[in-house]
């Protein structure tokens, strides 16, 4: 038997009220139900980190938080980073400049990690970036890339949080 | 990796999530979900009920009494760490956080996640055992607490029934020694320990007064060092005494499992209570 | 024609799209009426299957079919998969049924398919399919397999072994009678699995009357897929198109060709439906092809001043259940053994076997990591018993800077001769070496043994044969609007190539890179191609797109020319304008002469030129050309706990020219990560029955950010004569050395205790042992 809510929410700054199934994870729920499919999912089981989105500000895995638990949340995605008129924030240009992606696929949860953890921590050391990023695995850069980007994107421009 | 389907119940009231508990077969309390979301996508676990506990706003929370701090059941492990009274109170406890998992899953894990999910490994378990944790158990003939000696009762099997819930846990002041030390030893940041230890040392001069050690991932459950414990009373805190400690520590019983064997897991116990008992012992000095 | 791009750090095209979430990997794609596919599969390393019950998944609502291989067309029935890569070595060439036929040999081979409404029913499903299975003796460790009383891993066979290889060349037996010294060392190697973090992933349409069969798939390689599945499915390759979108990493399995590429298609096709097959990560870890274990036995003879003269052994290599790849994970381990060395004389024999485990195929490297790790011990061990430096020794026995091109004395299967194209071995050891502090070290780990702490160092070189051909192609076109398309069948899995190919083509044309965009890696948009493998896309492509930039640009300047009433030598360009030097109005853009060469009907076609201001190229290099480096690792040991920490890494790298030293750098970074994972984190454990025990996340340890070291990389650019870019490829180079410096330093910063370390991945239980009874370990499998 199919069991249900409905639910509303807020997703990258737009309200968003709708059925879902109970079983749905919310990372499914972004990418089949709002076609938000920047949010990846590399593991399903709560360790690659591919999945981290921002709820209320926080960043989680979306694959171990049901589509039904995000229910009056303001949630931000990949999609949600950049400004509305498409500038990329400072992180996102970081990433560009420091080449902290080859296939792209861990880097909507290295994005969405460090956006939160920058602005809970905007002056923070080599070691402090590998550990917010060490439930995040990325197969390709080797990590280094991403910890410099990290940290030039602590500059004089502030991160922003969920624009 | 999808979940089997269910029927998702969301109580707002511990009277509501009791009446819902005694209704429901075959039920599964959903706290953080760092645990249970993977079983469920993996499909190790299909029950026909899951029951979130994330809306019950009671059971979260930190409070501290005259003799006890207490942490609500769904307190988040974020929060703990920052909590001030906590920590204040017990350092170890935001010592041994840092070290389970990584920030996003301490903003979902919650402390009775931990302690209901009873992982050998487990950080929280731990430090509950160090601190002679008390356990606030509610069901239909009411609330019960016992203490956490008595909560595993098997590998991952904790003392609690079907129609129970955990409420939350008390750690009791005077269980909370000047200094204390957390250490693990895992393969990876944020990775499930081979073998951890809670260590707590308080001093007399360079006497040691009193002593608390837990052990986590080397039996089923956490476990206590007592005799190592009672040994170290009234011996001097110096190298010699910790190292005699190391040596005992390391005839515990412990598991073998495909990736390390119990006599690794023993080696590491040894180590890590010597240099527990060595920062433990350390910060009690600084403390004094 | 100024050079602009080509060897700037120039940043990359593809990242907008990637850092915005809006990348299209294949299960962001949704068609139409879709269907979602789940595989059910064995449970069973080696078993009969008795009978399948689909009724009860058949009944549930939302599904729309299971099929097992009884259930497609009668043809299917007895047609293994189509072997990629033939060889008359094969003894057995073995390839799977895309369902199981009445067999299954390891956990996780497909045996039936369901289809239906969502993703949640069609698992739902599955988990209804009853597989009726009898057991059968199972072996899982190649050691075992290679035996003659061994159990078989396909009932039936008449022993284990898929083929027998040697390279040999020189006077073996001379070498040995007249060596000075003869050590033997025996290692046991096992490199995991490639944990692209995207999963494999298959889209099918199959619109016979229309445009065919349409497969999405996420490949390194959609040419191979195109030629593999028109000859399993019997349909005309012109018919069959392959795209691979947006790709999530590679790392080499994803070259392969799969049996859902076969199963989702047979699909799509009975249900007139498009069908969606999406690899979860469990399955990653028992369908996608791995890289276990090689058993390495070897003897070096060596003269008094440590010179290798000549190497011998035998190597046993699990290829798993099947043979997805022909040969050439196996060849790839023993050809490159000598490395940078002179090594006079080798006769190396392989037994490639089979065992009731995930099928091998290559992952980044191939077989090269084990080579670099088994020769790189060998001189090793030479050091240790002549006492001489890590370094030293490797100065000893490099092939010369003035040695090349050297005859490696192996020989192509043309008969030609194996050239390294050029090199200095010793100048990228001497910037390594500089580079990591070598010569501090000593006092680095004097002072830290004084406070108790273990610090070792280790040396590791290695090479690369690079850019192997046959070809790659690309359609460079000048459009009417004047942006630049390049067409190309290289495919992508994040390494860049569209950056890449539009820098060599920004050049050529003298426009901006922002005119220009690639398309790649769509049979149906670029006829022919190859696929991204061996570091080869670089070298070939690249080539290709050069050449046919360069052809463009010519047919250009002559119409140009014609234009403007100019000779040819008097037109320079500059960003897409063509124009007569010191006549500023005289000049014509790309665009422009783009319109006047594609005129719609009736219009007038300049005489004597070919429509269209385009071209195409098929390129390759002469030889193969041969990257090189030299690594040095620093690491501590806590040797209460036998943790190891890399403390940093040093790089000092030769791939010729460079396009985009920041992409270099990011290739080389990557890789040694993945060699530092090998030597230290990933192990793919399976029971004795061969049941995979760890395939998850949780216990399969990929490295990451914390345990990695900060990594130094410096570059030598001695540019490769085999082409006209003096390019080499990048790809691997990282990772070849890294797992051997780690090893190294490891054992270098236990020397007090004579560990002396045989097999990867290290463990810390292993090095405590070690530790605690002296003298040297081999890792029971």
């Amino acid at each position: 038997m199919k069991h249900t809510h409905r639910i509303s929410l807020t997703v990258n700054g737009r309200p968003v009220e709708t059925e879902v199934e109970d079983r749905l994870h919310l990372a499914d729920f972004l990418r089949r139900e709002l076609k938000l499919t920047g949010t990846h999912l590399g593991c399903e089981h709560g360790v690659c980190g591919a999945c981290t989105v921002l709820v209320d500000g926080r960043a989680v895995r979306s694959c171990l938080m049901l589509a039904v638990q995000a229910r009056g949340s303001d949630v931000t995605t990949v999609e949600g980073l950049a400004a509305e008129d498409g500038t990329l924030s400072p992180l996102q240009e970081a990433f560009r400049e420091h080449h902290a992606l080859q296939c792209g696929f861990c880097t909507p949860g290295m994005l969405t990690s460090l956006t939160a953890f920058l602005r809970d921590n905007p002056a923070p050391t080599d070691r402090e970036v590998r550990e917010a990023i060490s439930g995040n695995i990325c197969r390709c850069t080797g990590y280094q890339p991403i910890v410099a980007a990290a940290l030039a994107a602590t500059g004089d421009e502030a991160i922003e949080g969920e624009n | 990796m999808k979940s089997a389907p269910f029927a998702y119940h969301d109580p707002t009231t511990v009277h509501e999530l009791m009446g819902l508990l005694a209704d429901k077969e075959n039920a599964k309390l959903l706290a953080g979900g760092q645990s249970l979301m993977p079983m469920l996508n993996m499909r190790y676990a299909m029950p026909d009920h899951v029951i979130d506990l994330n809306g019950v706003a009671s059971l979260a929370g930190i409070v501290e009494t005259d003799d006890a701090i207490e942490i609500g059941a769904m307190t988040r492990q974020c929060d703990l760490m920052a909590a001030a009274p906590a920590n204040d109170r017990f350092p170890i406890l935001a010592e041994a956080l840092t070290q389970v998992g990584h920030f996003q899953t301490r903003n979902r894990g919650t402390v009775g996640g931990s302690l209901c999910h009873l992982d050998p490994s487990a950080e929280l378990p731990c430090i509950a055992a160090a601190t002679d944790a008390r356990l606030a158990i509610r069901g239909p003939r009411g609330e019960r607490e016992i203490a956490m000696a008595d909560w595993p009762l098997a590998y991952m099997t904790p003392n609690l029934e079907a129609d129970e819930a955990l409420i939350g846990i008390r750690l009791p002041k005077r269980t909370a020694l000047a200094g204390q030390a957390f250490l693990e030893f895992a393969r990876r940041h944020g990775d499930f320990a081979i073998a951890g230890v809670a260590a707590m040392v308080s001093l007399e001069g360079e006497t040691i007064e009193g002593a608390s050690i837990a052990v986590a991932g080397v039996g089923s459950h956490p476990i206590r060092l007592r005799e190592v414990e009672a040994a170290l009373e009234g011996e001097p805190a110096n190298e010699a005494t910790f190292k005699a400690a190391a040596r005992e520590a390391r005839g515990i019983e412990a598991m073998s499992d495909a990736y390390v064997s119990g006599k690794y897991r023993q080696r590491l116990t040894g180590v890590l209570v010597e240099r527990a008992l060595t920062k433990a012992a350390a910060r009690a000095r600084e403390a004094a | 024609m100024g050079v602009r791009y080509f060897g700037a750090e120039v940043r990359r095209v593809e990242d907008p799209r990637l850092v915005t979430g809006k990348g299209r990997y294949v299960d962001d794609i949704e068609l139409p009426g879709m269907l979602e596919a789940v595989m059910v599969r064995s449970t069973e390393a080696h078993a009969r299957i008795r009978s399948i019950d689909a009724a009860a998944a058949r009944a549930l609502p939302g599904v729309h079919a299971v099929f097992t291989l009884q259930d497609f067309p009668a043809e299917y029935h007895d047609r293994p998969m189509v072997q990629p890569y033939p060889a008359p070595v094969l003894l057995q060439p073995t390839t799977q049924h895309p369902l199981a036929r009445d067999e299954v040999c390891f956990v996780g081979q497909a045996i039936a398919i369901v289809v239906a409404e969502t993703r949640h029913i069609a698992e739902d499903a599955a988990g209804l399919v009853a597989v009726d299975y009898e057991p059968l003796p199972a072996v899982v460790d190649c050691r075992e397999a290679v035996k003659t009383d061994a159990p078989l891993a396909h009932a039936g066979s008449p022993d284990n072994i898929v083929a027998r290889l040697r390279v040999a060349f020189g006077e073996v037996e001379t070498a040995f009678a007249d060596a000075a010294h003869v050590f033997e060392e025996r290692f046991l190697q096992h490199r995991g699995g490639c944990h692209a973090m995207e999963c494999r992933g298959v889209i099918a349409e199959d619109r016979p009357l229309h445009d065919g069969l349409t497969i999405v798939s996420a490949t390194q390689c959609p040419y191979l897929v195109r030629r593999n599945v028109a000859a399993y499915l019997g349909r005309d390759e012109g018919r069959v198109r392959v795209v691979a979108p947006d790709v999530g990493g590679g790392f080499g399995p994803k070259a392969g060709v799969y049996a859902e590429e076969i199963v989702v298609p047979l699909a799509a096709a009975a249900l007139g439906r498009p069908v969606k097959w999406i690899e979860d990560r469990r399955e990653h870890f028992v369908t996608t092809n791995t890289q276990r274990d090689q058993e390495w036995t070897l003897e070096a003879a060596v003269d008094a001043d440590g010179k290798l003269l000549g190497v011998r052994g035998r190597v046993i290599h699990d290829n798993g259940a099947f043979v997805p790849y022909g040969l050439l994970l196996p060849m790839t381990s023993l050809t490159p053994l000598p490395g940078p060395y002179a090594v006079p004389a080798l006769d190396v024999a392989m037994d490639v076997v089979f065992t009731n485990t995930a099928p091998n195929s290559p992952i980044r490297g191939a077989g090269r990591p084990n080579a670099a790790f088994a020769m790189e011990r060998l001189i090793a061990r030479v050091a240790r018993e002549l006492d001489l430096d890590q370094a030293e020794v490797r100065r000893r026995n490099y092939v010369p800077a003035d040695g090349f091109p050297y005859d490696t004395g192996q020989k192509f299967r043309d008969g030609s001769a194996i050239k390294y194209d050029s090199g200095d071995f010793e100048g990228c050891l001497d910037k390594v070496v500089e580079l990591s502090g070598y010569a501090g070290f000593a006092e680095r780990q004097a002072e830290a043994r004084a406070e108790g702490r273990y610090l070792g160092i280790g040396v590791s070189s290695c090479i690369e044969d690079t850019g192997v051909g046959p070809y790659e192609g690309a359609t460079v076109r000048v459009q009417p609007d004047g942006k630049v398309q390049i067409q190309t069948g290289a495919a992508s899995q994040g390494q860049g190539h569209e950056t890449m190919l539009a820098q060599v083509c920004a050049d050529r044309l003298d426009v901006a890179l922002e005119d220009i965009y690639v398309r790649a890696a769509d049979t149906g948009a670029f006829p022919q191609g190859v696929g991204t493998i061996g570091s080869r896309v670089a070298v070939n492509a690249s080539t290709a797109v050069f050449d046919a930039a360069e052809s463009v640009r010519d047919k250009a300047l002559q119409l140009a020319a014609e234009r403007l009433e100019a000779s040819v030598e008097d037109l320079e360009v500059e960003d897409g304008v063509i124009g007569v030097a010191g006549v500023p109005e005289m000049k014509v853009t790309y665009g422009e002469l783009a319109k006047q060469l594609a005129p719609m009907a009736g219009g007038p076609l300049p005489k004597g030129f070919s429509p269209g201001l385009e071209a195409t190229s098929y390129r390759t290099s002469e030889g193969m050309p041969t990257a090189s480096g030299s690594n040095i690792a620093e690491v501590e040991v806590d040797i209460g706990t036998g943790e190891v920490r890399v403390l940093r890494y040093s790089v000092a790298h030769d791939c010729g020219k460079m396009i985009n030293p920041m992409m270099v750098d990011g290739q080389i970074v990557g890789g040694v990560v993945h060699g530092i994972g090998n030597a230290l984190f990933e192990r793919l454990v399976y029971d004795e029955a061969g049941q995979p025990l760890n395939n998850n996340y949780g216990e399969y340890l990929l490295p990451i950010a914390t345990e990695m070291p900060p990594i130094a990389v410096t570059h030598q650019e001695t540019p490769s004569p085999f082409n006209p870019l003096g390019i080499k490829g990048a790809g691997e180079g990282g990772t070849i050395p890294a797992t051997a410096a780690v090893v190294a330093a490891i054992e270098n910063a236990l020397e007090p205790f004579d560990v002396v370390i045989r097999s990867y991945p290290v463990s810390p239980e292993e090095l405590c042992d070690l530790i605690e009874g002296g003298g040297a370990s081999e890792r029971s499998a």
